[in-house]
Parts: structure tokens; C-alpha cells; sequence
């Protein structure tokens, strides 16, 4: 009786116990691996499809026309329609997220006013982009009769302005209290205290934030194919259809001319590399940072 | 007392400091600053109604004409000015379902793997970072690999499918490449970031002692795992399961790139299918007339509202989990 503790101890583990461990360690495993395949699938054929047209003529050239020998081919009208955009977008979205953030931080922390708005805040980023694209469509093309570079920077400034008011939130979180009870007891009042402490702090981690936003909506595609369109030449203002790099792709894409496939894999190099650098450096930026 | 010394130091008499007197300049800035904040925060809660509103408003020459009908109807003809939506939304529920089986077991496996320290952390945080890496990918660019290499990798898998399984309705069309299938497999794709990222927080943020408690009675770690964490963050799993859902149903560009825009309802999962937000990238920018409009934002406000429903669970499901994590 003495021994049972120790010898039953030293028994192994039964084969099923320990059966049961090694094949869900290896079917986990194994699972993970089968969800990083499809990223790196991507990765490998937009380098490998993507690089051998990627020229300093796709910056500077707008589209060739199809069937063209010996044409310069580019896609420089859809980079300088996706900055204007996203830049318009970004003229709304980013004070506005920002302030939100500020009042969901600073001025109502904890009060049902604020865990309203920001479930609010958290609903939008989740409405679909395409709806926000019917949306800027209802409000601006039905009214103005005209596809234009406003209706498609208001659908990318709806879908920016949850991520920046999210992120600004957190940021502001996270500067330490002693800062603030710092400025206060100098005699700052509680938006000198904001503007002058606390979000100069912050200033990183927002930037990570709008950054992030513009990165998501440089590839938003679907809001922009029925409010902005798409054009074949540079754009004619701010009232005219206005081209696109994701919609460059998309259109593209379902092209039966080879040259214009090549040019979508090409233009989907340029603006992968350009959202996961984005990702990349914010990412960085905040981890180094907190 | 030493000579010279005040045991009470003269300071200024106080009667003409009051420290709670406020600047006036300064006070107005506060109350001007603190109400901008506000009206900002209003102005994200005016943006979601004002979305609601246009849907909704823009949808009644549909909503007058059709009614409830619209929803069970199938046919879909602008020239003849009769719409239906019957088979876009047999197609967003259809090719959602099948995402969500793929994408449940691997988001799951990458959550416990990088939750969980089975591998070292160099390998376990790259790991992480990579998939959630995915979630930033553009949809349109997905859509272009879909179509170009998802695509003919997964026609003899079809293929076969078909030759050998046929005889199943859910296998029973010969297929051609872009397909319900496809749409659906390049939609776990996906969602799985959404899955993994937010079972991961869920499971770190189960309580330690439970964990302490199962291996203490002697468990294994993978005996922990099964009978104990995951059945106490099956609720958390739950909620970014059905926002995962919400995801893979208002996915558009990716989805409409694989699936091949056919409005014919079909058993077979070989054949191609459309969903709401296809429909809509492909039609509005021809969209003339108002009843055509009325109809798409008639497909608008069915999608709106049932994303609203699933992601407004999920996000409360989520949130109360976290809370409670955190209050432990």
C-alpha cells in the first residue's frame, strides 16, 4: 500500500492520453501551417507575376491603349486618383476621428455616453464597404448626376473615420496618468492639459492609427467602382470620374488582353507593397513606442 | 525664541488669490473644446443613422413595388423592370456557411498555437504577425490571385468532385472554374484572421487558475486545452465566429472576382453563384432607372441590416467576455 502513490507515478502516460497530445499537437500545427499557405501563395505570385513589368514607365504612363506594340503602358493617372481620394477622405475623416477619440479618452471615459458612441464607432468600421459605397452613391451621384473623385473620398473618409477614432482612443489611453496630473498641477486647464500633453504623447500612436486607415482604404475597391468609376486618362478635376488602383485591378483583372492581366498583377505589387509597408512601420512605430 | 527668527513666516495676505476662480478666456476654451469632442462623437453616431436613412429611403420604389415578395422572388430583369433577391442572398448565406466551416478549424489552430506556448515564441509571434497580416491584404488583390491561381489549382479537385461524387446534388454540376466553391474557400481565406486574432485574446484572457487547476489534477496540456479552455472561451469563439460571419457576408470584391455571377439558384456547389454585394459592385454603376436603383438598395438594406444584427451580437458577445476576463 505504501508504494501505490509512488509507483502509480511512475507509470507512463496511457498510449491514448499520450496518442491524443502528439496528433492534436501535430493536427494544430498542421492547421496553422494550411493558414499562413494561402499568404504565402499570394505573396510568391505577386512578386513572381507582378516584378517583371514593374518599370519606372508604369509611374509616369497612363494606360496604353489594347493592342498597342511599342506603347509606353503605365498606370500613373490611377496612383495620383487613389492619393486625391484617399486625401480627401482623409481631409474629414481624420479630425473628426480624432476629436471622437479625444471625448471617448478625455472627456467621457466610463459613462454610458461614451460606451454608446463607441459601440456606434465599432459598428461602423464593421459595415460592409460596400454599403458605405451605395451610401456616398445615394448622397452624392443620385444628387449631382455625375461619378465624381468627392463621392468616392466621402465612402474612403466613412470607412477611415472608426479606425483613427479606435486607435486615437487607445493611443490616449495609454500616455500615463502623471502626465495630465502633472499639467494640472501647473494650472492647466483640462484642454490645455489635452491639447498641450496629452495628445502631443499620443502623436505617434495616431499616427499609427490614421496611417493604418489610409493603408485600408488605399485598397478599398468596392466603394470606389459605382462613386468614383474609373477613367482611362487623367482625371478632369474633382467632379469627374476619378481612377483608381484597385479598380485598375479589378477591371483588369477580367480583361481578356494579356498585357492588361500583366498590368493588374503590376499595379497589385505596387499597391501591396505600399499597404504592407504602411502596416509594417505603423506596427513598428507602436510597438517601439509603448 | 531666537532673535530675528518669525515662528510664523509673513506671506502674502491670500484674500486676493482665489484659486478657484477660472480665466474666462480659459474656461470658454474648455467648455468650446470639450463640446467640439462631442459633436464630433455625434457626428460618427450621425454618420451611421445618415447611412441607414439613405439606404433606406433610396430602397422604397422597391419596397412600394415588391414588398416582402422580393425577398422570395427570383427573377431579376432590368428590362422588364422585375427584380428579386432571392437568389443573392442564397448565394451571400451559402458561400458564407461554407467559409465559416473552412475558416472555424484553422482560425481556431492559429489561435491556439500562437495562445499557447506548444512552439517557442521566435516561431510562435512571427507566426501571428503573419496571419494577421492577411487580414490587410486588399480584397480586390485576393480576388485577382483567386482568379488567376486560386482557381485553376482548385479545378481538378473540382473536377474531380464532380466524376467521382457527382451523383451528390451538392456536386452535381460540371465545373468550369469560378464556382460557390471557390468563392467560399477564398472567403476563409479571409476571414480566418478575424477568427484567429479574436479566439487568441479570448483564450489569453481565460483565467490562469483554471489552467493551474486542470494540470494539477494531473491533465495533460492537450486534455487543459480540450476539456477546460476552450469550453470556457466557447462563448468568446462564438462571438468572433458569427463577426467573422458578419465579414464574410459583406465581402465583395474577392467574391465577386471568383464566383461567377450567375442569379441561378443551384444545389451544386460546382456552380456558380452572386451574392448581395456582387450585385451590387456590378450593377450600380449601369443602374439608370429608379426602380433598378430601388432594387439594389432594396439587396443594400437586407445586407445592412442583417450585417447590423450579426455584428452588433458579436461585438456585445466579444466585449462582456473581455470584461469578464478582466475582471478576474
Amino acid at each position: 500500500m505504501k508504494n501505490a502513490a509512488p509507483s502509480s507515478l511512475l507509470t507512463p502516460l496511457s498510449l491514448f492520453r499520450n496518442g491524443f497530445a502528439w496528433v492534436m499537437g501535430g493536427l494544430s500545427f498542421t492547421l496553422t501551417l494550411v493558414a499562413l499557405l494561402p499568404l504565402l501563395a499570394i505573396l510568391a505570385a505577386i512578386i513572381q507575376r507582378g516584378l517583371p513589368t514593374l518599370s519606372w514607365e508604369v509611374f509616369i504612363h497612363l494606360p496604353a491603349p489594347v493592342g498597342i506594340e511599342g506603347e509606353p503602358n503605365g498606370f500613373a493617372n490611377a496612383i495620383v486618383g487613389t492619393l486625391t481620394m484617399v486625401g480627401l477622405g482623409a481631409l474629414f475623416s481624420v479630425p473628426l476621428g480624432v476629436m471622437t477619440g479625444v471625448f471617448l479618452a478625455e472627456f467621457a471615459a466610463g459613462s454610458a455616453i461614451a460606451n454608446g458612441v463607441r459601440f456606434v464607432t465599432v459598428i461602423l468600421s464593421s459595415v460592409p464597404s460596400v454599403i458605405v459605397g451605395v451610401f456616398a452613391y445615394g448622397v452624392l451621384v443620385i444628387t449631382t448626376k455625375q461619378f465624381s473623385a468627392y463621392a468616392g473620398g466621402l465612402a474612403l473618409g466613412v470607412i477611415m473615420t472608426p479606425i483613427i477614432a479606435l486607435t486615437t482612443e487607445e493611443a490616449l489611453k495609454l500616455v500615463p496618468i502623471q502626465y495630465r496630473l502633472g499639467s494640472a498641477a501647473l494650472g492647466g486647464s483640462k484642454w490645455e492639459t489635452t491639447v498641450k500633453t496629452v495628445i502631443p504623447c499620443a502623436i505617434p500612436a495616431i499616427t499609427t492609427g490614421v496611417l493604418l486607415a489610409v493603408a485600408r482604404a488605399a485598397g478599398e475597391t468596392a466603394p470606389l467602382m459605382f462613386t468614383a468609376l474609373f477613367s482611362q486618362f487623367w482625371q478632369e478635376g474633382l467632379m469627374a470620374p476619378t481612377p483608381s488602383l484597385p479598380v485598375l485591378i479589378y477591371n483588369y483583372a477580367s480583361s481578356p488582353f494579356e498585357e492588361q492581366n500583366a498590368i493588374a498583377w503590376t499595379a497589385s505589387l505596387v499597391l501591396l507593397m505600399l499597404v504592407l509597408i504602411i502596416n509594417l512601420f505603423s506596427r513598428l512605430l507602436i510597438r517601439r513606442r509603448f | 525664541m531666537v532673535e530675528g527668527f518669525s515662528p510664523r513666516p509673513e506671506f502674502p495676505p491670500a484674500q486676493g488669490v482665489n484659486i478657484t476662480q477660472g480665466n474666462a478666456v480659459n474656461s470658454g476654451l474648455d467648455w468650446g473644446f470639450k463640446q467640439l469632442t462631442r459633436l464630433c462623437s455625434l457626428g460618427v453616431v450621425v454618420i451611421l443613422t445618415w447611412i441607414a436613412w439613405v439606404v433606406f429611403a433610396d430602397a422604397q420604389p422597391a419596397i412600394a413595388k415588391f414588398g416582402w415578395e422580393f425577398i422570395l422572388s427570383q427573377q431579376w430583369d432590368s428590362g422588364e423592370q422585375l427584380f428579386g433577391g432571392l437568389p443573392y442572398i442564397f448565394g451571400s448565406v451559402v458561400s458564407s456557411l461554407i467559409a465559416l466551416m473552412f475558416a472555424l478549424p484553422l482560425g481556431l489552430a492559429v489561435a491556439v498555437m500562437t495562445s499557447e506556448n506548444l512552439l517557442p515564441a521566435p516561431v510562435r509571434v512571427p507566426i501571428a504577425f503573419l496571419v494577421e497580416l492577411i487580414a490587410s491584404i486588399p480584397s480586390v488583390i485576393i480576388g485577382l490571385w483567386g482568379i488567376f491561381v486560386f482557381i485553376p489549382v482548385l479545378m481538378p479537385l473540382q473536377v474531380a468532385l464532380f466524376d467521382y461524387l457527382g451523383w451528390l446534388p451538392i456536386f452535381g454540376t460540371e465545373p468550369f472554374g469560378p464556382s460557390m466553391l471557390a468563392a467560399g474557400l477564398v472567403l476563409a481565406v479571409m476571414i480566418i484572421p478575424t477568427i484567429a486574432s479574436i479566439s487568441r485574446d479570448i483564450l489569453l484572457s481565460v483565467s490562469p487558475s483554471l489552467r493551474s487547476a486542470s494540470m494539477a489534477l494531473g491533465s495533460t496540456r492537450w486534455e487543459t486545452i480540450c476539456l477546460v479552455i476552450l469550453p470556457s472561451a466557447s462563448s468568446g469563439i462564438v462571438g468572433a465566429t458569427i463577426l467573422a460571419l458578419g465579414r464574410a457576408l459583406g465581402e465583395t470584391m474577392a467574391v465577386t472576382m471568383v464566383i461567377g455571377n450567375s442569379n441561378i439558384i443551384s444545389a451544386s456547389l460546382l456552380a456558380p453563384g452572386y451574392t448581395i454585394p456582387s450585385v451590387l459592385a456590378n450593377q450600380f454603376a449601369e443602374a439608370v432607372d429608379e426602380l433598378h436603383i430601388g432594387a439594389l438598395m432594396y439587396l443594400a438594406l437586407i445586407l445592412f441590416v442583417i450585417t447590423l444584427g450579426i455584428n452588433s451580437l458579436a461585438v456585445l458577445m466579444v466585449a462582456t467576455i473581455r470584461r469578464q476576463g478582466e475582471g478576474q
